[in-house]
C-alpha cells in the first residue's frame, strides 16, 4: 500500500500532497484543541507498534507476508484525529528512515493510510456500533469490517489516481483486477488482525479503546455483584 | 528485515557528510527526490546526472554498498508490479522472444524503476549519514509541527524495544510447542499481535508517568545539541538538489 517515488505523475503527486497535507493539518488542529498532551506518549508507542506490525510478521506463503497496515486500528484506539496524526507519522518514518514509500507520493500515502481510515473507517465503526448490540465481540467485529472497507476504498483511490493521472496508460480494468485481487486478501487479513487486537484490548484494558462506550467498558459481572443480587 | 529496521541504520564512520547540519541534509534529500520524480519520460540522461550525484555523495559519505543494497530490497514488491506494465500497457507493441510488449509500458516501467531506485538510495544516504534523532531535530528546525516530531521521536526510541518484545513473545511461543511453520503459525502470531498492542499501550502510559516525574510540561526537550546550519553548509548541501533540478528543467524543456 506504500506507493514509492516515481509511481505517480507530478500532477497526481501534487494533488495527493494538497489533499493529504490539508487533511493532516485539520487533524493536527483538532488534536491541539483538546488536552491531548497525556496521549502523546501512548500515540508514540502505538506508532512504534505499527512500525513493527507493518514489517513482515506472519509468513503465510513464500513471498506473501501478512502485515498490519493498522490505519483503522489506530482510529479505534486513539480516535480519528490523533489516530490520523499517528498514522501520518508512521508513514513519514517509513518513507524517510526505512525506505518504504516515497517523498513525492507521501501525500497520497497519507490519504490512503491515515485519512481514509479516519474519515471512512472511523464513522463506519460509529455507525455499526449504533446498529449492533453493544457487546465486545460485536464492537471488535465492527472494527474489523471497517478495516476491510478502508483497505478496499484505499485501493480504489489508488487505482483511480494511477489510471487518471498515470505515467503510463494502463487499462483501468486490468489494473483494477490485479489490485482488487491482491487487496481483497490484504483487506481480509487486516480485518482479522484488527478484530483480534480490538478484542484482546477490550478484554484487558477497555479504557484504552477510544470507540468503546461505557457499556463495553463495564467489567464482566464480578463475584461480589452476584452475591449482592442473590 | 531486522537488518533494514534495526539499530545499524547508521554506519559508524565520520565524514564531512556526517557532520553537516541535519536540517540541510533533510531538505536537500526532499528536494532531490522531488527533482528526480519530475524527470520527463524521455529524459534518460537526467537519470544519469542524478545517479552520478547519488554515487558522488555515497563515495563522499563512505556508505557501504551492502547497506544500500539492503535498502533496495524494500522496493522488490513494487518492482514485481512494474514488471507487469509492459504486458498490460496499451499502444504500440514491440516483440521480445515472441512476447508482445507494450513499448509505452516498457518505457514507463524503466522510468518508474529509475525514479524509485534513485529515491530509495537518496533516503538511504540520509539515514546512513544522519542518526534518526538528528533527522527529527532537522525536521523541527524546518518548522515541522511539534506534535508530529514528538510522536515520531517516541516511536523511533521505542521501535527496537517493541521489536525485541515481539521476538521474546515468539521465542516463548515456540518454547511452548507452537509449530513455527507457514500457515499454522498465523493464528498464534495474530494473538501475539493483540498481546503486543496491550503491552505497547501500557508501556506508553508508564512512559508518560516517568516523563511527568521528570518534569514534562508538554514540550519535548531538545536532545540534539548540534549547532544550527551555517550559510556555507546550506550552500554546499543544496548544490546537489540544485544540479538535479537543473537537469530536470532542461530535460523537460527539451522533450
Amino acid at each position: 500500500m506504500h506507493i514509492p517515488d516515481g509511481f505517480l505523475s507530478g500532477e497526481a503527486a501534487a494533488v495527493g500532497w494538497v489533499v493529504g497535507g490539508s487533511g493532516i493539518a485539520l487533524c493536527l488542529r483538532e488534536v491541539g484543541l483538546d488536552d491531548n498532551e497525556r496521549k502523546l506518549p501512548v500515540a508514540g508507542l502505538a506508532a512504534a507498534f505499527f512500525l513493527v506490525a507493518d514489517s513482515p510478521l506472519v509468513p503465510l506463503t513464500i513471498g506473501t507476508d501478512g502485515h498490519l497496515l493498522g490505519g483503522t486500528l489506530a482510529m479505534a484506539l486513539l480516535g480519528p484525529w490523533l489516530g490520523a496524526v499517528t498514522m501520518a507519522v508512521v508513514t513519514a518514518i517509513q518513507a524517510l528512515a526505512l525506505g518504504d514509500g516515497g517523498i513525492t507520493t507521501f501525500g497520497l500515502n497519507m490519504v490512503n493510510l491515515a485519512l481514509i481510515p479516519a474519515f471512512v473507517g472511523y464513522p463506519l465503526i460509529l455507525l455499526l456500533r449504533r446498529l449492533l448490540p453493544s457487546t465486545r465481540i460485536a464492537l471488535a467485529g465492527a472494527c474489523g469490517f471497517a478495516a476491510f472497507v478502508s483497505v478496499v476504498v484505499a485501493s480504489t483511490v489508488f487505482v483511480s489516481e494511477v489510471s487518471l493521472a498515470a505515467v503510463v496508460r494502463v487499462h483501468p480494468a486490468t489494473l483494477a483486477k490485479t489490485m482488487f485481487g491482491t487487496y481483497t486478501v490484504v483487506g481480509v487479513l487486516e480485518a482479522a488482525l484488527t478484530t483480534l487486537v480490538v478484542r484482546a484490548l477490550l478484554e484487558v484494558r477497555p479504557d484504552l479503546v477510544s470507540v468503546a462506550t461505557p457499556l463495553h467498558r463495564r467489567r464482566r459481572v464480578p463475584v461480589s455483584e452476584l452475591d449482592r443480587a442473590a | 528485515m531486522t537488518a533494514t529496521h534495526g539499530v545499524d541504520l547508521t554506519v559508524e564512520v565520520e565524514t564531512a557528510a556526517h557532520r553537516v547540519a541535519p536540517e540541510c541534509k533533510v531538505l536537500a534529500t526532499i528536494l532531490f527526490v522531488v527533482a528526480v520524480a519530475l524527470v520527463p519520460r524521455h529524459g534518460w540522461w537526467a537519470y544519469g546526472v542524478d545517479a552520478t550525484l547519488v554515487a558522488a555523495v555515497a563515495i563522499a559519505a563512505k556508505a557501504p554498498a551492502r547497506l544500500l543494497g539492503q535498502r533496495l530490497a524494500v522496493e522488490i514488491p513494487f518492482v514485481v508490479f512494474i514488471v507487469l506494465l509492459p504486458f498490460v500497457g496499451g499502444g504500440a507493441k514491440t516483440h521480445l522472444l515472441g512476447v508482445p510488449l507494450s513499448r509505452a509500458g516498457l518505457q514507463a516501467a524503466g522510468g518508474i524503476a529509475a525514479k524509485a531506485t534513485l529515491a530509495v538510495l537518496a533516503t538511504a544516504l540520509l539515514t546512513a549519514t544522519t542518526k534518526p534523532p538528528a533527522i527529527l531535530a532537522g525536521l523541527t528546525r524546518l518548522r515541522c509541527p511539534s506534535q508530529l516530531t514528538a510522536i515520531a521521536g517516541l516511536a523511533l526510541r521505542y521501535f527496537q524495544v517493541v521489536l525485541d518484545e515481539l521476538r521474546r513473545m515468539q521465542i516463548a511461543r515456540v518454547a511452548r510447542g507452537d509449530d513455527p511453520s507457514w500457515i499454522w503459525q498465523a493464528r498464534a502470531a495474530a494473538r501475539s499481535a493483540g498481546a503486543l498492542t496491550v503491552r505497547c499501550l501500557q508501556r506508553g502510559e508508564r512512559v508518560y508517568g516517568a516523563m511527568l516525574a521528570r518534569g514534562y510540561s508538554g514540550n519535548m526537550p531538545d536532545t540534539v545539541l548540534s549547532e544550527r546550519a551555517q550559510p556555507l553548509e546550506w550552500a554546499v548541501t543544496l548544490v546537489v538538489p540544485l544540479v538535479a533540478a537543473t537537469a530536470t528543467v532542461l530535460a523537460r524543456a527539451m522533450s
